[in-house]
């Protein structure tokens, strides 16, 4: 549905975005992840046709963004950061203008702008201002501008920035509603609303894409050993012993201790699961089992290591470049 | 054209939504209507003096001595009123992001001037329809002739569309609405005063200076005289300053 290809942008002599390529398939949640100024708005101003590429190709709806505009924009919707609202027009009054110019037939008109003020909860403010809207209206009357023409293809520039956690969940499940009809990419800084709401993660940093893949995938990549945390109660003397014991076993660290509740990180091979015989040893040797879980590397950590590596790559590059 | 139609739809009620229109309209009314006194006085006093010489009053002409002095004063209060229609078109879009809706629809940048070129001239168009009053009241009591009348309309409006265009062309370079009437102004005031400089000597710089004045093109009209020259020029103004707007406006883009 969405084609990059090896996409460029540059200001003057500065790289905003450099050579991403990546594909969007119809139906799918592609999240757009990366620090601010990564270039995630960028690359979405350019897919929008709001602003012309340097070099590469995009194609969005099966139509090139440079070469036929009028027909991609036909089929896409697109919410930038800020809603782009006319302050001095109710929000009727706005959604008909909008409807107009993205090509609603006037026959269809009312009834679509009915169906999306509804979809997105704003008919009881229909005759309001948007200047006299609260974030969180705005930010909706955003969405159901870009959803207005029933476009194919949505970008959505950080949907739920700003928004309080409510609004948040409900932007997301409305967000996920529309997957489906819609294809959709949406880019934020916020990791949990990745793994919430997108089926597949582009990582930007620096205007470089650094990983694409699924938030699960992503995880167990990053993930080079397999680290339980397990916390008990009344251990004897020489628990770490009897735990580098077990089979598997291959790295057992105190990780905390209060009073006589210890906990600690065991690391396994790879790909083995030792649950049983951890817990197995625990009983066995007559410890109160209060903890055991699987530690994961949560998308935070996995944001960071990918966008510091991808960091300390650059500068690598550079010092080279350099000497 | 349906786009053209849509935006400039919404550029009207948005002039008519902020007090924008209110006082662009209202001053001028008052102004029209304080010129229009005084030089109605002024034709009274001088066909009264006339009578007493036992001249014929017949010879004074209303259209030539009184409305074309009228006129005249309008296209100077134009140069003030005119700036503070244009100045927020692309200015506020940019400043309120807007600009990104209006480019990410499947709208041409042709569209979008043209769209909001036609609004900016339906305001202008509301705001000379106040004189119609007053030449209407000329109808009433006297006998003016229509055709000059209807001629000093056109004028006008090529006139006013071409300072339009020229000010939509300002307000693409700037987010500031402040800025944006202050360029402008200047620049209609540089167009209206280049033949000055022209009027000392003779031959090709006087006649290109002339040519190029704004305002030079425009008597013509009052007098009920439809030339090519001025309807070429002021077209030609009027094509030119939207050309320039649209490829600001692509320009812009290419910036970011």
């Amino acid at each position: 549905m969405i084609e990059v290809q090896h996409l460029t942008k540059r200001y003057g002599r500065f790289t905003a975005v450099d050579d991403v390529s990546f594909r969007v398939e119809r139906g799918e949640i592609l999240g757009f992840l990366g620090p601010n100024g990564a270039g995630k708005t960028t690359t979405m101003r350019i897919l929008t046709g709001y602003m012309p590429a340097t070099e590469g190709k995009a194609i969005v709806a099966g139509f090139d963004v440079f070469d036929q505009p009028i027909e991609a924009k036909r089929r896409t919707g697109y919410l930038p950061e800020t809603p782009p609202l006319y302050h001095d027009m109710t929000v009727q009054d706005y959604l008909t203008f909008v409807a107009k110019i993205k090509g609603v037939p006037s026959n269809e008109r009312s009834q679509r702008i009915r169906a999306i003020m509804a979809k997105t909860r704003i008919d009881d403010v229909a005759s309001k201002l948007c200047a006299r809207l609260s974030k969180g209206y705005k930010q909706r009357v955003g969405l159901a501008q870009a959803l207005i023409h029933n476009p194919d293809v949505l970008i959505l520039d950080e949907p739920t920035a700003g928004l309080d956690p409510k609004q948040i969940i409900e932007t997301r499940q409305l967000i996920k509603d529309l997957a489906g009809d819609h294809t959709i990419i949406l880019s934020t800084h916020i990791l949990p609303e990745v793994s919430q709401t997108c089926q597949r993660v582009v990582i930007i940093s620096k205007g470089h894409v650094v990983a694409v893949d699924t938030p699960d995938n992503l995880t167990a990549r990053l993930r080079g050993s397999e680290t339980l945390y397990l916390q008990v109660d009344a251990v004897g003397t020489d628990a770490v012993g009897t735990l580098e014991r077990i089979a598997g076993v291959t790295r057992v660290v105190e990780a905390d201790r209060r009073d006589s509740i210890i906990g600690y990180e065991v690391e396994s091979e790879q790909g083995r699961d030792i649950r049983r015989e951890l817990s197995r040893a625990v009983v066995t040797n007559g410890w109160g089992l209060l903890e055991l879980r699987p530690m994961r590397m949560s998308l935070e950590e996995i944001f960071l290591s990918l966008t510091t590596e991808d960091a300390a790559q650059v500068q690598a590059a550079e010092e080279t470049a350099h000497a | 054209m349906r786009n053209v139609l849509a935006i400039a739809q919404k550029e009207i009620k948005s002039y008519f939504s902020s007090p924008i229109a209110y006082i662009v309209i209202g001053l001028f009314a008052l102004f029209y209507g304080y010129f229009y006194a005084v030089y109605l006085q002024v034709f009274l006093r001088d066909s009264m003096s006339m009578g007493q010489m036992g001249m014929n009053q017949q010879a004074m002409n209303v259209n030539q001595q009184m409305l074309r002095p009228v006129l005249q004063n309008v296209t100077v209060l134009l140069l003030f009123v005119l700036p503070a229609i244009t100045m927020r078109t692309y200015a506020e879009e940019r400043r309120s992001g807007t600009i990104e809706l209006m480019l990410t629809s499947p709208v041409s940048d042709v569209e979008i001037v043209l769209g909001k070129f036609l609004g900016a001239l339906a305001l202008y168009a509301v705001m000379m329809s106040v004189t119609l009053v007053h030449n209407g009241v000329l109808f009433i009591y006297g006998h003016p002739e229509w055709k000059p009348i209807l001629t000093s309309y056109l004028g006008l409006m090529l006139l006013g569309g071409s300072f339009l265009s020229v000010g939509l062309f300002i307000s693409t370079l700037t987010t500031n609405q402040i800025v944006a009437y202050i360029a402008t102004f200047s620049t209609f005031l540089l167009l209206w005063v280049i033949s000055w400089i022209g009027s000392f000597s003779t031959g090709m710089f006087t006649d290109v200076t002339a040519y190029l004045s704004i305002i030079e093109h425009f008597d013509d009209f009052t007098k009920g005289v439809i030339d090519t020259t001025h309807v070429i020029y002021y077209l030609s103004m009027i094509t030119f300053g939207l050309f320039l707007t649209a490829r600001s406006v692509d320009t812009e883009r290419w910036r970011g």
